[in-house]
């Protein structure tokens, strides 16, 4: 029998080179599936044409409501394609046998979530490029010349989308199934949306509900994109009367760290059932 | 050193046993078939082979290293054709392969995998757009892309048309030639026997029976049947030594329907597997 043991001083592939392998394939995937397209990627955008066109006129001053929705609504372009695709696509892969078949290839881990990572910045950056040029284009929205105004929805973007892909990651594991996960996940996206004035203006909601959602990181990834886009003056309407970028760093940085641990502590390789 | 050692393996399901005992060695480059049915245990223990599953108890060893404790370099030297995959719907079968030699160090040639699997017809069609045969032999090119050295194929052929059958056993043989260990789990007792050099008949969580193709259970040793038909009728023996039965009734003449018949392999499977289950 002829022996064709490997010469051990092959070295293995990198795991940031396998990591960009799978992001290609990811990537290819996920904007070859019609579904994945339409209902995570064009979905915020179409409930931001909806919305912005039936609440066009009111607002604050000279901004149109439609505008204040405009801004906001990047926080649901994030939930999208960094949270549900996530968190979907995870149930999915324990599902269809995907993570099985990788755990039997010498890939890491690691490798496949910096697969899922550029599959996230890169739908993620189309996604705000989409909701911004609807913006733009439907409603006038006008594009801050400030680099300050630049900087700021650099990091807060930044920080969304981590707390965001690491909460998917984490919430993958609460479906059952690949099937049942979009429903799962979408039920505390939407209800969010709702009580943190991505749908409807803070100003309008019970103070019990305000007090709930400033727990969580959509109030104030919406604030942060608001302070962006909106002309200064209408820091008066939100909940404090200013921005309060400091606290929008806070508490997005803190569900980062959840998220990890959450990740951390509750990843599973293979589905429930399977035990 | 065998590649693969299994010494009183075990692993219940809560308080359901699936896997009580078992014993097994595969010589390298053998191939070697493991049988049973539904639910005797040999999908728990080929996945506890794979590294795919933590065991209760025993002794595993599978290239020297026991797969719970195994890292990247032992998995590049495995490949497992996975059962009921039907991830990568969306990329074709070139983009597939080709992602998967990228995660091995000495990959084969991703043309040359396409075209001992059958696909090179297929190539650049969506994994989506295949049948379930043509699907499965993605999961084969996935299994042997990397060069492994010892290859898990767990019920390779089932959705096969038979012509897809004769292929896929070539591709196996073709692979053993070059020195690659085989555990082939199967339904399909006459795969078993075109392929394994040996095999072993898995019932309740252990092994029942081990042997080559010929000796399984005893067959070689088993008596034969004679049967004939005359104008007294249908007539059967059962003889160790059929030839003297045969010469006499040749000197008789008037005999039609004259048969020898040794225990096929799936008499003496479902024996094996009615005595215990």
């Amino acid at each position: 029998m002829t022996a064709i043991a490997l010469p051990t001083t092959t070295t293995l592939p990198s795991t940031l080179g396998n990591g960009l392998t799978r992001g290609a394939a990811e990537l290819r995937m996920f904007f070859r599936s019609r579904e994945a397209v339409l209902f995570t990627f064009s979905f915020p955008a179409i409930v931001l044409v909806l919305l912005g066109s039936i609440f066009n006129k009111g607002g604050h001053g000279d901004t149109p409501m439609s505008q204040v929705l405009a801004a906001s609504m990047i926080a649901s372009g994030i939930l999208s394609t960094a949270f549900i695709s996530v968190g979907v696509g995870i149930a999915a892969d324990r599902e269809d046998g995907t993570l099985k078949r990788l755990r039997g290839t010498p890939i890491t881990a690691g490798a496949y979530f910096i697969g899922k990572i550029v599959l996230v910045a890169v739908a993620t950056l189309a996604e705000v490029v989409l909701m911004l040029a609807v913006g733009v284009v439907a409603f006038d929205l006008k594009l801050p010349s400030d680099p300050a105004k630049w900087l700021t929805l650099a990091w807060i973007l930044v920080l969304s989308v981590v707390a965001c892909t690491l909460l998917g990651v984490a919430a993958s594991g609460l479906a059952k199934s690949g099937r049942s996960s979009a429903a799962v996940l979408n039920l505390p996206v939407i209800a969010l949306q709702f009580t943190s004035g991505v749908y409807v203006a803070m100003s309008a909601l019970p103070s019990a509900m305000v007090r709930v959602a400033a727990f969580f990181p959509v109030r104030w990834m919406a604030q942060g994109f608001r302070s962006v886009f909106l002309p200064d003056g209408l820091a008066a309407e939100e909940v404090a009367g200013s921005w309060e970028l400091g606290r929008v760093a806070l508490v997005l940085g803190a569900w980062c760290v959840v998220g990890l641990v959450l990740c951390l502590t509750t990843f599973r390789w293979t589905e429930r059932r399977a035990g | 050193m065998d590649a693969i050692e299994v010494r009183g393996l075990r692993k219940s399901y809560g308080s359901n046993p699936a896997v009580v005992g078992l014993d097994l060695t595969v010589a390298e480059g053998e191939v070697f078939a493991l049988l049973g049915p539904n639910g005797a245990g040999k999908t728990t223990t080929t996945e506890i082979l794979e590294g795919h599953r933590d065991r209760d108890g025993g002794e595993v060893a599978v290239l020297g290293v026991d797969p719970g404790k195994a890292g990247r370099r032992w998995r590049s030297e495995i490949g497992i054709v996975l059962q009921t995959a039907t991830d990568a719907a969306e990329l074709t079968v070139r983009e597939t392969v080709l992602q998967f030699a990228k995660f091995y160090p000495e990959p084969r040639d991703v043309q040359e995998v396409v075209e001992l699997c059958g696909l090179e017809g297929k190539a650049d069609a969506k994994v989506r757009s295949l049948s379930g045969g043509q699907r499965r032999r993605v999961d084969v090119a996935l299994g042997i892309i990397g060069r492994p050295r010892l290859l898990f194929l767990d019920e390779p052929t089932t959705g096969f048309d038979p012509e897809a059958r004769r292929q896929f056993w070539e591709l196996v043989r073709t692979l053993s030639g070059e020195g690659t260990t085989i555990l082939l789990t199967t339904h399909y007792l006459d795969e078993a026997e075109a392929l394994a050099n040996r095999l072993a008949v898995i019932a309740a969580g252990r092994i029942v029976a081990e042997g080559t193709p010929r000796t399984l259970g005893g067959r070689d040793r088993a008596p034969a049947t004679v049967s004939w038909h005359d104008a007294g009728g249908d007539h059967e023996v059962r003889s160790m030594d059929p030839v003297p039965t045969v010469a006499e009734l040749a000197g008789r003449g008037a005999v039609s329907g004259l048969q020898v018949k040794q225990p096929s392999l799936e008499d003496i499977y479902l024996d094996l597997i009615g005595a215990k289950a």
